[in-house]
């Protein structure tokens, strides 16, 4: 057995997503990414004395939506919670939250692990909070610069069961996680600008084994990619440790992305002691079953639900599937799609192949995409009618598609691609490209049937490459075997 | 002057053109000046009441005055009024300019009132004797060698001294109401949500009110009216409105009133006071109305439990003074946690800095469940008995205090003894009643005492109805 097996990680995730209100949490102050430091900062952000704080409704909309579609229990009664420590990015000198009263606990998100097999990772809960102001350490030698226009948004925190086990499954999750508040349209998934962010809990134990090591807080993994790579060094080094005799300490490190390890930066002896206590400044919330089911039926259909349809009814396979719905603009165009057509594989084939590389080519995303489904689903039926054939309609058509008025089967039309299928003309066509290679024939005649290809080029060739190629290819076996 | 004593005298006369606001403003400048002796008054607004006096004097003579056209009103030092310093007497906030109105000062302005000045009061309002300031102590106006009271003292003694028509206060503990009693004048503190608390300095969020204090009740109904209702800025402010019209319905019919019999036999009580209100009791009884003695068994945890929940909301309160953003910042240090450590070692008082670590130590892991989650339990106990004695009863009757204004300096030294002196007032914080201190004067004591009245919550209309029939 090697030491990687001897081993198993448990890992449980804490996600803050930060929401797309208008608004902050507690204030009228505008939530917006990018704006001059300290601009978004009435006296309710800045903790003036005297201010005091007042919920955002979207805030719970929010974190009801996101609830419901991972199949948490709502909590009817929400209390807030204050949670004390001094920072600098922190006005108030407390953070409003929630504490024994989440908005959501339970539900599942379900991820593909290593084998590519569904799994679900529970979640414990789900609460809503306000985000600290942001600590510039690195843009003045000599001062740490503070922009409060972050202070105050709202954030839902989602934290999962220590059910995940590897640095990809982990990666997984973040990425589910993100295409959910993305459906839901509640966060703009942006890890790299911090909408999206994660922090780790990593312990290690021999498998079998019950009782969890210690575990270790890793924080600053600001990419997906940096969350797998940051527990896989992390894994890696908590086995070294007890490998080499050593303990494991309960601390917090920070993943540094550049030399790709993960470094103490404080002990949990020294942790803050959060001293939670009610908020008195607000008054608890009750969420009604009624207001539940009016924002059940505002939920857009979920990944979850697509790779259902995808795959059962549209029998597509789990990759097709995966790849359209990795983002929910794509889904929906190809829905937009399949409401006109019912060849969903070749529609699939079309967004996921030449759409897609046409995209990643120019740096587009799919919303930028000047070609309407009508014209995709078009492009499909003439494809399916064998009209054209499937090089012509990428390689050719799609290209004039783009900002273009007319229809594919015009555009067929007007350049001559539309294909010869009337058997009479094929088999003329065939004899004239056989008549150029009388050896060749009996060489295929004695068994070198590779010749095939050949005689197709040919007829291609002479059919200016509108021969349709099936039937040729049967008219071709035809005649060749007569 | 009478003529000042009486807002609706003073109205009277404005109507009459016996007087302007102008006059009116003026006279009270010239008695602030003549009276700075007593430490009332941190800053007169003077330029600017005297100029905003003139508009309104120009409103009423065009008839579109509001309702408190001409009110001369004092601001205790701990509500926002914009443009102006307020410091909570704390030398953490000295220079603090506020960028906003409380909303109650909002709502004076809406109606006209005239905002003189702002007056001293305990340091973020924490004390009993206002003593507790960087500011002199205020000097009770009836004798200066006693206390004002606390924390609202500036307002009391303003009141009592004829230095403004009514003061605002805000009662935590019995803020308004232990002054008003010291100073001879009425305290009122309103039902908890029935005022906003938006650009009140914080407390202790979940007790603090503002409140008027007044010469009289009918210019106390009129303040509450104007300030209480709902407000956008503050989440747990309380819909339901007071009309003043209300009052002068029907204010002669029979009450209920209960009197808690370990109050009266409460050791520490000073025996004219007592008797004085034994007295009453009986004069209550002749008149018709139902007194009766009740128990209340948690007295003894009503002081505990109160210091222990104010604290802990206080230590979060006061965090946000941390010498980064605005207020007071010690020059000595060199990183992040030492500006915190000796900003806030050098900007808060000795009382502030005891209740912030008392405050922190009742919510820290370890000993959070032993008091400040007890103490929110009995809370619940107390209101839930406190509800079911207003379910038989119209009223509690209590003296204000335990004794008259004592003498500066007395008690300063010990914090538990000036603890005890919220001993009466804070079971309506606990409870979130609402309560008034009717000043009584004694013809055998030679200060004047309080007699607070409590009812149940949002009946304030029926206890000022009470009081100006009965008192």
């Amino acid at each position: 057995m090697n030491i990687k097996e001897k081993y198993e990680a448990v890992i449980g995730l804490e996600v803050h997503a930060q929401l797309l209100t208008q608004t902050k949490a507690y204030s009228n102050d505008e939530n917006i990414y990018g704006a001059a430091p300290n601009t978004k900062t009435s006296a309710i952000t800045l903790g003036h004395p005297g201010t005091l704080p007042v919920s955002n409704k979207k805030v719970i909309e929010y974190a009801v939506k996101l609830g419901l579609s991972v199949g948490a229990k709502i909590r009817k009664h929400n209390e807030y919670a204050r949670k004390n420590y001094f920072y600098a990015d922190l006005p108030k000198g407390y953070q409003i939250t929630q504490d024994t009263t989440p908005i959501c606990n339970g539900g599942v998100i379900e991820i593909l692990d290593e084998k590519n097999k569904t799994k679900k990772i529970n979640i414990t809960r789900i609460h809503m909070e306000e985000d600290a102001g942001k600590s510039i350490h690195d843009l003045d030698p000599f001062n740490t610069l503070i922009d409060l226009n972050r202070a105050g948004v709202p954030l839902l925190e989602i934290v999962s069961e220590p059910e995940i086990k590897t640095g990809d499954e982990a990666f997984n999750y973040v990425m589910e996680v993100r295409k959910l508040v993305r459906y839901l349209d509640i966060c703009d998934g942006n890890m790299e600008e911090g909408s999206l962010r994660c922090d780790a809990n990593i312990s290690v134990r021999i498998r079998g084994e019950s009782k969890f090591g210690t575990k270790v807080e890793v924080k600053n993994m600001n990419s997906s990619r940096n969350v797998k790579n940051a527990i896989d060094f992390e894994i890696k080094r908590q086995i070294e440790v007890i490998e080499n005799g050593g303990q494991i300490v309960h601390e917090t490190r920070g993943f540094d992305a550049v030399k790709g390890i993960t470094i103490s930066q404080r002990h949990k002896e020294e942790a803050n002691d959060y001293r939670y206590f009610p908020e008195p400044d607000l008054q608890p919330i009750e969420i009604t079953k009624e207001y539940i089911e009016q924002i059940k039926k505002t939920l857009p259909l979920l990944p979850k639900e697509l790779n259902t349809i995808y795959q059962r009814e549209y029998k597509l396979s789990q990759y097709d599937s995966n790849l359209l719905i990795e983002d929910k603009e794509t889904a929906l165009f190809f829905n937009e799609i399949c409401a006109l057509t019912n060849n969903y594989k070749l529609a699939a084939n079309i967004i996921n192949g030449v759409i897609k590389s046409y995209l990643n080519e120019n740096g587009l995303t799919i919303t930028q995409l000047d070609i309407s489904a009508k014209n995709i689903a078009n492009l499909i039926d003439l494809i399916e009618g064998n009209q054209i054939s499937n090089t012509i309609a990428t390689s050719k058509i799609f290209p004039l598609l783009i900002s273009s008025k007319k229809s594919p089967k015009k555009i067929a039309e007007e350049n001559n691609w539309i294909q010869e299928s009337d058997n009479t003309i094929l088999k003329d066509l065939i004899l004239q490209a056989l008549e150029k290679y009388p050896e060749k024939i009996q060489e295929y005649k004695n068994g070198k049937k590779g010749l095939i290809g050949l005689f197709m080029g040919e007829v291609m060739k002479i059919s200016k490459g509108k021969a349709d190629p099936k039937i040729t290819n049967k008219l071709l076996r035809d005649i060749l075997e007569k | 002057m009478s003529l000042y004593r009486s807002f609706e005298v003073f109205s009277k006369a404005l109507q009459q053109k016996k007087v302007t606001c102008y006059s009116a403003t003026k006279h009270y400048l010239t008695k602030i000046k003549d009276s700075a002796s007593l430490n009332i008054f941190i800053e007169i607004f003077d330029k600017e009441a005297l100029a905003r006096a003139k508009e309104i004097d120009k409103k009423i003579a065009n008839g579109d005055a509001g309702k408190l056209a001409g009110m001369v009103i004092a601001l205790k030092d701990n509500i926002c009024f914009k443009g102006h310093e307020v410091t909570a007497s704390s030398k953490i906030l000295k220079g603090y300019i506020s960028s906003y109105n409380a909303t109650v000062v909002d709502r004076l302005l809406d109606q006209d009132a005239i905002i003189i000045g702002r007056v001293n009061c305990d340091e973020f309002a924490m004390g009993s004797g206002n003593e507790n300031t960087i500011y002199d102590t205020v000097k009770n106006p009836l004798d200066n060698n006693k206390v004002a009271g606390g924390s609202s003292g500036g307002s009391a003694a303003a009141v009592s001294a004829g230095l403004c028509m009514s003061a605002l206060g805000s009662d935590t503990g019995g803020s308004i109401r232990q002054p008003a009693a010291f100073c001879g004048v009425y305290g009122l503190k309103p039902t908890y949500s029935r005022v906003s608390r938006y650009g009140l300095i914080a407390y202790a969020s979940s007790f603090d009110q503002i409140g008027p204090i007044t010469n009289n009740i009918f210019d106390a109904k009129l303040l509450l009216e104007v300030i209480s209702g709902r407000d956008p800025y503050d989440s747990t402010s309380s819909s339901r409105e007071i009309h003043s019209k209300d009052l002068s319905s029907s204010g002669n019919g029979k009450k209920s009133i209960a009197y808690i019999k370990e109050h009266i036999e409460n050791p520490g009580l000073d025996p004219i006071i007592k008797s004085y209100i034994l007295n009453k009791i009986k004069e209550l009884k002749s008149l018709g109305h139902n007194v009766e003695a009740i128990s209340f068994p948690y007295l003894e945890y009503l002081v505990p439990t109160y210091y222990v929940i104010s604290t802990a909301e206080a230590s979060s309160n006061l965090s946000r003074y941390d010498g980064i953003r605005f207020g007071y910042r010690s020059d000595h240090n060199n990183d992040l946690e030492s500006t915190y450590i000796k900003s806030r070692s050098m900007g808060f008082g000795k009382e502030v800095q005891r209740r912030i670590m008392l405050g922190t130590f009742v919510l820290s892991a370890g000993y959070h469940e032993a008091y400040f989650t007890k103490a929110q339990k009995i809370r619940r106990i107390i209101q839930d008995k406190t509800n079911s004695i207003f379910k038989e009863h119209d009223f509690i009757i209590s003296p204000t205090t335990p004794h008259t204004a004592f003498d500066i300096g007395k008690k300063y030294s010990d914090p538990t003894q000036m603890y005890l002196e919220d001993i009466f007032t804070v079971h309506a914080n606990l409870a979130g009643n609402p309560a008034i201190s009717i000043p009584i004067k004694d013809s055998s004591l030679k200060m004047p005492f309080g007699l607070q009245l409590m009812s149940n919550h949002f009946k304030e209309k029926d206890l000022l109805e009470f009081c100006s029939s009965n008192f």
